[in-house]
């Protein structure tokens, strides 16, 4: 039994990687600044002086070139981690993301394996604007291959980046940097607690009821589960229940549990940080909307996320185009009160 | 290809300008990001502030700026990077729109939308962008569209030591040699790709060496001295003019502030700052324009002042103009 202490999100990740590296020589880590920097969220804090060079490897800015390598070396039974600065780069490499890394096994008939763990930074909210500021995780969870992890607070995320390296298929792994506890950028400090010193695993596919209510269920996850919270709190003392789910993986998507939720209090609320359109809120309110002869609606669904627009630069651009606390807030209350059409909430 | 003496006074001047510029924000940058007007427990707080994200600094790599840009006319293009500063005030962007962006402010270049690292003036030709070598193919665009309309303008993409590993590096100057576009790749060589060093990231030792992989002359300006620099792009322009196609210019020039303002600088040997300080390319430059007296006191003086005069001129008109409507994200996704 470990004595309790709290880690942030990011001490929680290099923790995770450390004690993998520890107990499996194939484990390796390569990307920009993983070394000496330790990453530039932190995520591979520490790891260069326990392991040295060889196995934290700093690589050029050449994202194809180094995710095919880990591609390449994970064919050969290592098990690569590799880093993408931001996800907002997937850009400059996503042949080898989507064509190969996601594709291979399948490709193959299962004769392969894919042990690849690609690890990035997303979302916004501290000003960095369009080409830094995405979460994206809908368009991966979209284009089928890729398994798809986003915590939202350190005792998952360490539990679920060992279930991704012990993983034999490629794993994206993406990390919000508003809840990694950088001591430089504000950040919501429910993401940082308890941790286990053991190594321990969360399974892929299992959402966590982070909040048990009755009036409405909020899907979300990521950093949005951090506000959801937040909200949830402000709506008790209107006498409002707000069940929260925090989805974890969307690849796999714990189907079950969203579903029971929503059959329970008959109202769904999905807080995202993605683009709203074509995305992860549309899919959760098509999965409910597909068993509307087993659950019953008593309003129809609601959406929250960015409403089809770039993220702009600007602070009050910005806090307008990214759901806030207040937002989910606002839309849970008009929500108990009839209908909220998407983009509607000011 | 010597500079005119009007040409010498303009880069000394504007290497005044942005030095000062990137000093000021250094200072304003700092404004509401400290203790105690942050998040207890944080050190500093990147969102906070009327100057919030990331910030970039040019502070040392002027001469590769100006010594470019004193060969341009508004007609010709430059796309630069995250770091654009010193390219943008060097190309003529005005400082006050330029400024009001990184406030976020509606009179800003883009209406507070695209901030620091996404300044666009259609006016003066010039755009940056955040991703990493994200510059140089649509300099060739730029420089493909001068030669279909049968003018001698040029394109010149800025980018860094990092960049040249990147594989739009490799893919742009095939294309322009293949092409003969008349486009200057420029890369600025300052050592680090944030805390990575040229050295433990690039196979050659010199990426004027790559050029002739591609079929283009490389020249690699190893001081980091606006002369120099004025030279061999003034070459390299020419050729482009004259329809000789692209051309790669190497300088090797110095960062004074961390990767991005708040980076701590770990990976930076201590004192090593301090040290490039001492040669600090625009005092070597005002000393060659005494030498050769085309600099005195009071030349100085009054260059100097009308610099520094431009830039507050710039951080008040930035502080005093509006914020856009939050509404107002919703405009400008199309035209």
């Amino acid at each position: 039994m470990s004595a309790p202490r709290k880690l942030t999100m990011a001490a929680a990740i290099s923790e995770a990687i450390a004690q993998e590296m520890e107990r499996d020589q194939d484990v390796f880590v390569l990307g920009e600044d993983v070394g000496k920097y330790g990453g530039i969220f932190g995520a591979t804090q520490n790891l260069l002086s326990k392991f040295g060079s060889d196995r934290v490897m700093d690589t050029p800015i050449s994202e194809t070139a180094f995710i095919g390598t880990a591609i390449g070396a994970a064919s050969e039974g290592m098990r690569p981690i590799v880093e993408l600065m931001f996800i907002d780069f997937f850009g400059v490499c996503m042949d080898m993301i989507y064509n190969h890394m996601a594709k291979n096994i399948y490709m193959a008939g299962g004769n392969i394996q894919m042990p690849v763990v690609l690890m990035s930074a997303i979302g916004g909210g501290y000003n960095d604007a369009a080409q830094h500021s995405q979460c994206l995780y809908a368009t991966f969870a979209h284009m089928p291959g890729l398994k798809v992890v986003v915590p939202s607070n350190a005792y998952d995320a360490k539990g679920l980046m060992i279930e991704a390296i012990r993983d034999n298929n490629p794993v994206l792994y993406l990390f919000h940097k508003g809840i990694m506890g950088l001591p430089w950028m504000a950040y919501y400090e429910g993401s940082t607690n308890e941790v286990p010193s053991e190594p321990y695993t969360i399974p892929f596919g299992k959402a966590n009821v982070v909040r048990e209510g009755s009036d409405l269920t909020i899907v979300t996850l990521s950093q949005m589960v951090q506000k959801a919270i937040l909200a949830a709190q402000t709506l008790e003392q209107e006498g409002i229940s707000a069940e929260v789910i925090d989805l974890r993986t969307l690849v796999p998507l714990d189907v079950e549990t969203v579903v029971a939720s929503v059959k329970k209090t008959g109202r769904l609320l999905v807080a995202d940080e993605d683009y709203l359109n074509f995305g992860l809120s549309g899919e959760i309110s098509a999965i409910v909307a597909e068993r509307l002869d087993e659950i019953a609606l008593k309003a129809p669904i609601a959406r929250l996320g960015v409403p089809g627009i770039p993220i702009p630069y600007s602070r009050p651009l910005e806090q307008f185009a990214i759901p806030q606390t207040e937002t989910i807030t606002k839309a849970a209350r008009q929500l108990m009160g009839g209908r909220v059409l998407a983009g509607a909430v000011a | 290809m010597e500079p005119t003496t009007a040409q010498l006074h303009w880069m000394y001047e504007t290497m005044v300008k942005i030095r000062h510029y990137e000093e000021t924000m250094a200072k304003v940058y700092l404004e509401g990001k400290l203790p105690p007007h942050i998040q207890k427990g944080l050190a500093f707080d990147i969102g906070s502030g009327p100057v919030p994200g990331e910030m970039h600094l040019a502070a040392g790599q002027e001469p590769v700026a100006v010594g470019v840009c004193a060969h341009l006319t508004d007609n010709d293009t430059v796309v630069g990077t995250h770091r654009p500063h010193h390219f943008a005030i060097a190309k003529g962007v005005p400082l006050d729109k330029m400024t009001a962006e990184m406030f976020g402010k509606v009179t800003g270049l883009g209406r507070g939308k695209g901030g620091h690292m996404h300044l666009f003036d259609p006016a003066h030709k010039f755009s940056c962008s955040g991703i990493i070598g994200a510059s140089l193919p649509p300099a060739c665009g730029a420089a493909l569209a001068a030669k279909k309309r049968g003018k001698d303008w040029v394109a010149v993409a800025f980018f860094g030591d990092g960049a040249a590993n990147q594989g739009s590096f490799h893919e742009s100057l095939n294309l322009a040699a293949l092409w003969k576009l008349p486009v200057i790749f420029v890369c600025e060589d300052n050592k680090y790709a944030i805390s990575v060093e040229k050295s433990e990231s690039t196979s050659v030792a010199w990426n004027a060496e790559r050029a002739a992989s591609y079929g283009m002359p490389g020249v690699l300006v190893e001081r980091n001295d606006a002369l120099e620099v004025f030279q061999a792009a003034g070459a390299a322009i020419a050729r482009a003019r004259n329809g000789d196609g692209p051309s790669l210019i190497e300088v090797k020039t110095d960062r004074y502030f961390g990767h991005f303002q708040g980076d701590a600088e770990v990976y930076r040997p201590k004192g090593e700052t301090d040290e490039l300080r001492k040669s600090d390319p625009i005092k070597t430059f005002a000393d060659y324009l005494r030498t050769h007296n085309l600099l005195d006191d009071a030349t100085e003086q009054q260059l100097s002042s009308r610099a520094k005069q431009a830039v507050s001129e710039a951080f008040e008109f930035a502080r005093t103009s509006p914020y856009p409507e939050p509404e107002e994200a919703l405009l400008h996704v199309f035209v």
